[in-house]
């Protein structure tokens, strides 16, 4: 469980997010919102990258502003470009990174490698050049970078953004098999109607907060 | 050498990285000390030789060097202009022969199995100060963002194409700096995210 109390964050004189206060306990969880409302920061509080200007959050009980490194072990962030994302040249040694960084084994590392490769069907792609990817390639190899961490909890900023149709639903269906707690940025609606809550962001406050045949239409309105 | 590891089961692929490296820095080496132009043609052919040895085509090896043909054409006229025919093609082979052999050792070793080499190999000079994990990654970094730099460039080229800019060096250098520090901001979350522990 994720509790933000009355975060608020201000860059110099500019408020991005303003008092701020919740509990996230669902398993599917959408963030939505204009550009430039918020939602970005709001998910980089999640797992302790952006510290709030007033206010905590907990994780589990831990407070991203003491605790940042147990944090980030709990929660894994899964960004908008998978190319910033991707830092080792080859495919298996993307997978092995963050493991090698937990201080996984060696045999636990190939076993997670070989899972996650089968489980997403890119097992002939393990020697493959990360750069040579697909753009659908790219986003599935950043989610099961932070997957094979077997992190509780998955936030994801905006993973569907640069894909086509076909690796949207493909990111689409992965996400869906997943067991972890799934927080979700996103504009796209069609992604996140079958989520448990949709919490949407304007102007650094949370303006509507509910089931998605609630919310959604609430924020069609707004932007319309 | 943007080609990175071509996956292979050759006699080059099984050798163990630290003997392939320490080749590669004695045959560099060897390259600098000689200063005859027959020696240099046939320290040529033979690195050439390694490559089907390696399962790699000559075409892959060309590849190597293609990207550098400008610079090539460029020293060749400057040094035969100032020193001659016989200079100007020594210098330019032995430019050439340098980077076929760094690219049969980077595309028959796994960038890890030769990360993994140099950080052991960098624990020596612990005591100066030097930070092995750190080194690994730089390097490993620049591997991977070499290729997706170079992606940025064209993508940037031709955005200013269109605006018929695209022989301004600023039109073209600014928005990929910008694009570069954005990146370099993102990864370096990216890095703290997955738990890189500096």
């Amino acid at each position: 469980m994720i509790k933000l109390e009355n975060v608020s964050v201000s860059f110099g004189e500019r408020t991005v997010l303003n008092t701020i206060s919740l509990d996230l306990t669902e398993r599917r969880i959408a963030i939505i919102g204009a550009n430039g409302s918020g939602k970005s920061t709001f998910a980089r509080l999640l797992n302790g990258l952006a510290l709030p200007t007033t206010g905590e959050v907990l994780v589990h009980g831990l407070n991203t502003r003491k605790k940042g490194r147990d944090v980030r072990r709990k929660v894994g962030f899964v960004f908008q470009n998978p190319d910033n994302q991707i830092v080792m040249p080859v495919v298996d040694e993307d997978l092995a990174f963050g493991m090698k960084n937990l201080g996984f084994s060696k045999e636990d590392i190939a076993t997670k490698t070989d899972e996650i490769l089968t489980r997403y069907k890119m097992s002939d792609l393990r020697e493959h050049p990360a750069h040579l990817l697909s753009g659908g390639q790219k986003q599935l190899l950043a989610i099961s970078g932070v997957l094979v961490m077997t992190p509780d909890i998955l936030v994801m900023d905006e993973p569907t953004t640069l894909l086509d149709l076909r690796n949207k639903r493909r990111i689409a269906r992965a996400v869906a098999a997943l067991d972890q707690m799934v927080i979700t940025v996103t504009h796209d609606l069609d992604l996140i109607t079958d989520y448990d809550r949709v919490i949407a962001i304007d102007e650094g406050r949370i303006f509507a907060d509910g089931a998605p045949q609630d919310v959604i239409p609430t924020y069609e309105k707004l932007m319309s | 050498m943007l080609d990175l590891y071509s996956p292979g089961s050759s006699i080059l692929h099984r050798l163990p990285p630290a003997p392939k490296m320490l080749a590669m820095m004695f045959g560099a080496t060897l390259l600098f000390i000689n200063q005859s132009l027959p020696v240099t043609i046939v320290a040529t052919l033979v690195i050439l030789v390694l490559y089907p040895i390696a399962q790699l085509t000559l075409k892959q090896a060309f590849a190597q060097v293609r990207p550098l043909l400008i610079i090539f054409v460029l020293f060749f006229v400057v040094q035969w202009y100032f020193s001659g025919l016989e200079l100007a093609a020594y210098v330019v082979l032995r430019l050439a022969a340098l980077i076929l052999l760094a690219s049969l050792v980077t595309l028959t070793t796994r960038s890890s199995d030769m990360i993994d080499t140099m950080t052991r190999g960098l624990r020596y000079l612990k005591p100066i100060g030097v930070n092995p994990e750190k080194v690994s990654l730089a390097i490993s970094l620049a591997l991977r963002f070499i290729p997706v730099l170079a992606q940025i460039t064209r993508e940037v080229r031709e955005a200013q194409k269109v605006r018929g800019l695209e022989r301004s060096v600023i039109a073209v250098a600014m928005p990929m700096a910008i694009r570069a520090i954005k990146m370099a901001d993102d990864i370096s979350d990216a890095i703290d995210s997955r738990g890189y522990r500096s």
